[in-house]
Formats: C-alpha cells, sequence, structure tokens
C-alpha cells in the first residue's frame, strides 16, 4: 500500500472553491498532501474546513445548490474529472463523521463489512478477513470480537466511531477524511482514537478536520489553518505552531479569538 | 431523598402567598385524605370548574366510544343469540327464511382490501422513496401537497367515477386482456361484467395510496441525514444508499403504514359498495360480483325485512368494527414509535 | 490488491441497477398519482358543464322526468353540517384542550386511545350507532340523527387537531399569563385558546370537509328527502346521499346531475382542504 509513486504527494489540491448557492464558502484552496501523515486543518467555526473537507471526496455536491470548482489531484489523477464516477472517488477516499453513525439494521459485523458487500462480494471467508483486519486496525478487535452480531449501535459512543474507523478502512482507502471525529466523545475515548490516528497513518493518509487545536498539535505532521474559507497558512505542525509567519494563525493559536 | 429529587423546584413557601388566595373554602377543604383531586394546585373558583367541565368532556368522549360499542353490540344480540358467533363462518344470507350467515362478506370485506393493499403497497412506498430521497425538496412538497388534497375527495365521489369510468373500462379493455392471457388462472374466470371484486380493489388501491404514501414519507423523513451520508462516503450509488440507510432501518413504519392502509380499506363503503356488483356469492375470481359486510349493511338496512334481519346486520356490523379495530391497534402499535419521534415544543 | 479489483468490477453493474431503480421509483410514482389526478379532472369535466342555475335553486323534479335541481340537498347539508359543528365542535375541543392541558395522567392516556379508535371507527357502524340511539326509539329518520353520526365522525378529529395545536404553545406563554395572576382557566382560554385559533379553525374546517362527503351514516339516519325540508325531526336530503341515489339509479339525466354534483362537493371539499393547508403552513412558520 505504500508503494513507490512518482508523485511526492498522494493529494493535490489546486484553485479549489466551494459555494453554498451564493455563499462562497471555500476560496481558492491550494493544498498538498505528504503521503502516510495527519494533515491537520484547524480554524474558527464556520471557517470552511469541513466544507473544504467534504469536497475532497465529492460529498460536497450532494447539498442542493452547492457548486465546487477547481481540481484535486489524487495520485495523480483528477477527481473532478468530467467523466469521473463521484461513487467511484468515495471509494478511494474513506470518510469519518463528526458523530459516529454505524448503520443500525447492520450487526457490528454486516457494518464493517457493509462495504464490501456493497460491491457484491459476498465470499465469507474474503468478508471474514477483511473485517477482522479492519477491527484490528481500529484498535476494536478485541472489544468487539465476541459480539459481531449484534447490531452496529449497541457499542458505546467511542466505540461506534472506532467502528466507523473500522468501516471505512475495509475497502482500503488510500486516504482517510476525518471530520471532528472526537468531539462528541469522552476525554478516554478521545485519546484511543487519537492514538488510533498515529498507528493508521502507517497504512492511510489521514487529513483531519478539529476544532482543538491542542489535538492538532498531538497528533498531526502537518497543520492548515482556515480563516473565512481561506487557507491562511500550511506548514509542519511543530513550524506552525511555534513559528507561525502569519500575523492571523499567530492571534488564532494564542487564543485572541476562536 | 435522592439526588433528583433535590434538584426538582421547590414551592414558594406558603406564608408568603397573600391571605385572600390561602383561605380554602370550607367544602373544598379535604376531609380525612377524601378532597379535591391533588391535581389542583391552587382552588380558585374558576379553575375548579373549568377542570370538572373538561374532564367531562373527557368522560363523555370515552362513554361515547363504548356507547357504540353497546348500542351495537345490543342490536346485534338476538342475532347471535339465534345463530351463535359460528355464524361468521355460514355462507346462506337468506332475508326471506330468516337464515343468515356472514362468511361471504367477510371473505368479500378481506379480499377487496388485501386486494387493495397488495396494488398499493408497493407504489406506495415507491412513491414516497421517490419524493423523499430523489426529487429536490420543493418539488417533493408540491407534488406531496397535491397528493394529500386529491385524497380528500370523497368516497362517494370515487364511487361515481367508479360507476362511469373504471367499471365500463374493465369490462371492455382490461378484464377481457385478463381473461385471453391469463385466463387459465382461477382469478381471472368468469364473464367480464366490469363491476366486481377487481374493481373494488382498484378503487379501494386508489383511495388508501396516499395515505400509505404520507405515512411512509413521515418514517423516512425521521432518518437523520448523517446516516445517508454515511453511505455516501463509502461510495454507494443513491440506490444503494435508499436500500442501506433508509428502507432497511424503517421497514417497522413501513409495515405500519400498510397496515393502516389495510385498516382504512376495511372501513370503506361507498365507493365499494358502488362497484363492487352486489352479489351474494364466494368466488375465487376477481371478475366475480361480491359483497362487503360495510357495502351489505349499505344495500340492506334501509330495506330490512323484520327485527332478525336488522340484528344480523347489526352483527355483521360487530364483526366489521371487530376486524377493523384489530388492525388499527395493530397499526398504531407499528407507527408508534415514528409518531412519539416528532419534535415537539418543550413544555 | 483483489479487494480493489473486484470492486472496480462491479462498477458497471452497480450504475445500471441504480440507473434501473430510479426509473421504476419514477413510473411508480406516476402509477400512484395519475389516477388520482385523472379522477378529479374527470369530474371537472363531466360536472361543470351540468352546473346551472337550475341546479341550485330547483328541487329534484319528479322520477323520470329530466330537470330540477339539487337545492334541497345544498340546503339539507348545509344544516345537517351546521348542527353536527354545534355538537362536535365544543365536545372536539374540549377533548383536545384537556389533554393538552392536564394529558399526563391515566385518564387522558385511555382518552387518548378512544380518539384514537373513534377515529378509526368505519363511518356506516356511526350510522348504526345513532340508528340505535335515535331512529329506532323516535320512530322515525330524521336530520338530528343524521346531524349527530356527523358529530361523532368530528369529534376525533376536531380533538386531535386541537391538542397538536395547543401543544405547540410553548410553555413560556402560559407562564408569562400565570405569572401575571391570572388563573389558569383563563390563561388557557384568553392566552393558549385564543393564540392557537386559527390551527383550532383548521382543525374544524378539516372536520368539516371530511364530513361534507359522508355519505353512509346518513344512508339510514336522515335518510333522504325529495322535497323541500329543514325540520330537524324529519328526514332530509343531503348532497352525498343524493349523489349516490342518482348515481344508482337507470336515469341519464340524473346521472348528469350526479356529476354536476359531485362537482360542487369536490370543489368544497379540495377549497376548505386547501385553505386549512394554506393557513398551517403559516402557523408552522410562525411558531418557529
Amino acid at each position: 500500500m505504500s508503494g513507490i509513486v512518482a508523485n511526492p504527494y498522494i493529494l493535490e489540491v489546486e484553485k479549489l472553491n466551494a459555494w453554498f448557492g451564493q455563499n462562497h464558502a471555500v476560496k481558492a484552496i491550494d493544498l498538498n498532501v505528504v503521503p502516510h501523515t495527519v494533515t491537520a486543518l484547524i480554524g474558527p467555526s464556520g471557517c470552511g474546513k469541513s466544507t473544504f473537507l467534504r469536497c475532497l471526496n465529492r460529498l460536497h455536491e450532494e447539498v442542493p445548490g452547492a457548486r465546487v470548482s477547481g481540481q484535486v489531484m489524487l495520485q495523480g489523477d483528477n477527481i473532478y474529472d468530467p467523466g469521473k464516477d463521484p461513487v467511484a472517488v468515495r471509494r478511494q477516499i474513506g470518510m469519518v463523521f463528526q458523530k459516529a453513525n454505524p448503520f443500525p439494521a447492520l450487526s457490528v459485523y454486516g457494518n464493517v463489512a457493509v462495504g464490501l458487500t456493497l460491491a457484491g462480494i459476498r465470499k465469507r471467508s474474503i468478508l471474514d478477513e477483511v473485517v477482522e483486519r479492519s477491527l484490528r486496525h481500529a484498535a476494536l478487535w478485541d472489544e468487539v470480537k465476541d459480539k459481531l452480531k449484534a447490531p452496529g449501535t449497541s457499542l458505546s459512543g467511542g466505540q461506534q466511531q472506532r467502528l466507523c474507523i473500522a468501516r471505512a478502512l475495509a475497502v482500503s482507502p488510500p486516504v482517510l477524511l476525518m471530520d471532528e471525529p472526537t468531539s462528541a466523545l469522552d476525554p478516554i475515548s478521545t485519546a484511543k482514537i487519537e492514538e488510533l490516528v498515529l498507528e493508521l497513518k502507517k497504512e492511510v493518509t489521514v487529513i483531519m478536520v478539529t476544532h482543538n487545536m491542542q489535538q492538532a498539535a498531538r497528533v498531526s505532521d502537518w497543520t492548515a489553518f482556515f480563516l473565512l474559507g481561506e487557507s491562511v497558512e500550511f506548514a509542519e505542525t511543530r513550524k506552525l505552531f511555534t513559528t507561525p509567519q502569519d500575523s492571523r494563525t499567530e492571534q488564532y493559536i494564542t487564543g485572541r479569538f476562536g | 431523598m435522592d439526588i433528583r429529587e433535590a434538584q426538582l423546584p421547590r414551592p414558594a413557601a406558603a406564608s408568603a402567598m397573600p391571605k385572600e388566595v390561602l383561605r380554602v373554602p370550607r367544602r373544598f377543604r379535604p376531609r380525612n385524605g377524601k378532597g379535591p383531586p391533588k391535581q389542583i394546585k391552587d382552588v380558585h373558583y374558576g379553575d375548579r370548574n373549568f377542570y370538572y367541565l373538561l374532564r367531562f368532556g373527557a368522560f363523555a368522549t370515552i362513554a361515547l366510544l363504548l356507547a357504540i360499542g353497546i348500542q351495537v353490540g345490543c342490536l346485534a344480540w338476538p342475532a347471535f343469540q339465534k345463530f351463535g358467533f359460528g355464524f361468521i363462518f355460514e355462507t346462506d344470507w337468506d332475508p326471506v327464511n330468516q337464515m343468515f350467515g356472514a362468511l361471504p362478506f367477510l371473505h368479500g370485506t378481506v379480499v377487496s382490501a388485501l386486494l387493495a393493499v397488495f396494488i398499493a403497497a408497493p407504489i406506495s412506498v415507491g412513491v414516497a422513496l421517490f419524493l423523499n430521497e430523489v426529487v429536490p425538496r420543493r418539488i417533493a412538497s408540491v407534488i406531496g401537497f397535491l397528493v394529500e388534497m386529491l385524497a380528500a375527495i370523497p368516497s362517494v365521489v370515487y364511487g361515481l367515477w367508479g360507476i362511469f369510468v373504471l367499471a365500463p373500462f374493465l369490462r371492455t379493455t382490461v378484464q377481457p386482456w385478463l381473461a385471453t392471457h391469463f385466463g387459465f388462472l382461477p382469478f381471472f374466470k368468469g364473464p367480464a361484467y366490469g363491476v366486481g371484486m377487481l374493481a373494488a380493489g382498484l378503487i379501494l388501491a386508489i383511495m388508501i395510496a396516499p395515505t400509505i404514501a404520507a405515512i411512509s414519507r413521515e418514517v423516512f423523513k425521521a432518518i437523520p441525514d448523517t446516516q445517508r451520508e454515511a453511505a455516501l462516503g463509502l461510495g454507494a450509488t443513491r440506490w444503494e444508499m435508499i436500500q442501506l440507510a433508509v428502507v432497511k432501518s424503517s421497514t417497522t413504519g413501513i409495515l405500519g403504514a400498510v397496515v393502516l392502509g389495510l385498516g382504512r380499506a376495511l372501513g370503506e363503503t361507498m365507493a365499494v359498495t358502488m362497484v363492487i356488483g352486489n352479489r351474494h356469492d364466494m368466488s375465487l375470481s376477481l371478475f366475480a360480483p361480491a359483497q362487503t359486510m360495510a357495502s351489505l349493511i349499505a344495500n340492506e338496512y334501509t330495506e330490512a325485512t323484520g327485527d332478525l334481519h336488522l340484528s344480523a346486520l347489526a352483527a355483521v356490523g360487530i364483526v366489521l368494527f371487530g376486524v377493523s379495530f384489530v388492525i388499527n391497534f395493530l397499526a398504531r402499535l407499528l407507527v408508534w414509535n415514528v409518531e412519539r419521534g416528532k419534535p415537539r415544543e418543550a413544555r | 490488491m483483489i479487494v480493489r479489483d473486484t470492486l472496480a468490477s462491479h462498477d458497471f453493474r452497480r450504475k445500471i441497477t441504480h440507473h434501473v431503480a430510479m426509473v421504476t421509483l419514477f413510473l411508480m410514482a406516476c402509477a400512484a398519482i395519475l389516477p388520482l389526478g385523472f379522477v378529479f379532472f374527470y369530474v371537472v369535466e363531466q360536472g361543470a358543464p351540468a352546473i346551472n342555475w337550475d341546479f341550485f335553486t330547483k328541487l329534484p323534479a319528479p322520477v323520470g322526468e329530466t330537470g330540477g335541481g339539487f337545492a334541497n340537498a345544498l340546503a339539507g347539508s348545509a344544516l345537517l353540517i351546521f348542527m353536527a359543528s354545534l355538537i362536535g365542535i365544543p365536545w372536539g375541543v374540549s377533548a383536545g384542550v384537556y389533554l393538552s392541558e392536564y394529558g399526563r395522567g391515566r385518564v387522558a392516556k385511555i382518552l387518548r386511545f378512544s380518539i384514537d379508535i373513534l377515529a378509526s371507527v368505519p363511518s356506516i357502524i356511526v350510522g348504526i350507532f345513532t340508528y340505535a340511539m335515535l331512529v329506532m326509539p323516535l320512530k322515525r329518520f330524521s336530520a338530528i340523527a343524521g346531524a349527530v353520526s356527523l358529530a361523532v365522525i368530528m369529534i376525533p378529529v376536531i380533538a386531535r387537531t386541537t391538542e397538536e395545536l395547543l401543544k405547540l404553545v410553548p410553555s413560556h406563554i402560559r407562564e408569562a399569563g400565570l405569572g401575571l395572576g391570572l388563573p389558569r382557566w383563563k390563561v388557557t382560554l384568553r392566552i393558549v385558546l385564543r393564540g392557537s385559533m386559527n390551527g383550532i379553525m383548521t382543525g374544524v374546517m378539516l372536520a368539516i370537509a371530511r364530513v361534507a362527503g359522508e355519505t353512509a351514516p346518513l344512508l339510514f339516519t336522515a335518510l333522504s328527502n325529495r322535497f323541500w325540508s329543514l325540520k330537524i325531526d324529519q328526514p332530509i336530503a343531503s348532497l352525498p346521499v343524493q349523489i349516490y341515489n342518482y348515481a344508482i339509479s337507470p336515469y341519464e339525466d340524473w346521472h348528469r346531475q350526479a356529476w354536476a354534483a359531485a362537482f360542487v362537493l369536490v370543489v368544497l371539499v379540495l377549497s376548505l382542504n386547501l385553505t386549512t393547508r394554506l393557513i398551517l403552513r403559516r402557523v408552522d412558520g410562525k411558531t418557529r
């Protein structure tokens, strides 16, 4: 999965713009993501970071009246090419949402396997193997291996979120998007997931939106600071937090506004 | 006292209130534990009277329901006495010889209602999915609005349309076609009158479709968008998303909607009376004229020959009431959760 | 990777399934909506041309003769609805107010259940009930019996709408009234009820629209009347019953008049419904 790519970046965003009707939410973003890193997107609420994230897996366009322009190159391939099927794109770029959303009608096993069963893979042996592998990667296997048949919603909040991570990992996407994955969780579950993210970057590239600066500092390798729809600064995390180049970044991380 | 009780708001100290309000009229003072119900917090005359007035209205409503059951039951009692409850399974309905058996009408009601549900349910759920998941919100609410409006057309108007448009159409076009292509099946045998079980089932289907669709839509609306996003995020097509996030989670609600539609179909009288053909026969064929419990009562009540006949008709009414009650009760149980989930203002 | 390749190879089939499903859903929508529209437009097409001044002013002609109108049926329906409202509205509103103001106890639970059952009683059973209660003892069919059966049908509709709407009134409005020193009954009547008047009127209108088209219970309570009569202790003509009688008759002219009457009935019912939906939308918008 880590192979040799001619391209040093796994994701290259060029002049990405997004609108909600007339509201210009994301303004001309340029961003290049290094493979096997964790990139954090920080900024005050309403600054467009979640919208930006949703443009990366073409989920933004599902909103009525939404529009996107620009390009996003996934391993050299523009996902916004006119001929590209958004469904195929979303299989390459997985997503974990703010509030854990396992399917209540499916079991734990069923939830993890759903990406595969949708694609028509029915063979029990393959599914078993993928489910176990994904649950191990999500640090959930030991806790649920005896209750694979229980409904997805019967787990605790933190476990449900890890289940969603396992679900996204099952189809082996090269990139995993996370939209404030721990904001609805207690501190212990949050810590577990942060640990998990650090492990995950060996397998996938993670792009994570977080409203918690400390989390970004703990977990990420690169950080982008968003303000009013623009990417104000994008640098290695340590550099951004110790020597920010833009005064607005400095004001945000020192808490002058939030 | 556990911690929850400690957090309840405490009533203001009694001494803070002016004496006029505190003076309790003698007849309202508690007498050895009996007295005004605990819900009355203050003893203002107006409030007491208002409360009792409303309570009277409430009891009157409950009493009304019981009265209906009792009155119809009393009217039906002579017939049940004479024929026993087994008269539901007798097939002879012969006012001349005073023999009354209700089976043909039970058959007519159940078959026409089931036929209606069989036709309407998949189509209605499909409409609900189409309006809620596929079409943009604004168009969906306009179409939904129109459908609900058209659903208010009275039964007798549907019956009128049924007699003069649907029945001839069935007689001249549909039934011959069915007879030529599927005539080997027992359902499509016999002469094509136009009126009959098929007409009744079709007209009922048209009438209950908006009900099933409206309730299914409510069920689908109750599913949070985050479920839909989860499916799309995994790379599901829109149809796969509908199956995964919407349909799979709402099977109970959909079932409830269908059963409610069934309940409506069972109780429909006029449209069915006008197109079912009024023949006291039971037949497997959908082409055959038939009679439902409701249409029997509608047809024969004013011309009942004698008290026993009337009583038998009321007995048929009791059976209809019973069947309708059970089905509607079942539907309520299934749809209960959806209705409770609707947002309400906090009190 | 094996998994990745298999995923890709199923893509085309999944797309086709999706498109087929979308087309099917569209066809289903047509199948559901078109018949309804077709019925409506047929009624308009047949009924509108048959409307004339005679329809509204003349009484039914003797059997077999052409001409005549629906004057007695229109007046009869109006009287029946009026009387039914006199009984049904206060009854229904008081049940609805009880449920919304004191709706926690066991009585309230039983009441809610009873209202649900009442709403689902087949209308012909209501007719049998009223027959047993009013027609048999008085030994005659009468308008009052018809009105009572319509009232029984109205009560659950009005009770439900009233409860729903009163529940929408936020508690701080009640508290403001109580805080001013008003007794609870005045708060309920003057403030809460008056504020929800719009919504309650719509509930009443919906109930009227419902009973305007009810035929079955009238068949053996109010019966029918070929002559002009507004006496409450005599049988009375009504719009839906007359439509039914004319529809099943063998006379062409009566069929034509039935269509005209159906047109009038549909216009009445649909305009009531339209008005209530529009008002309800505004009510909803206000409280949000």
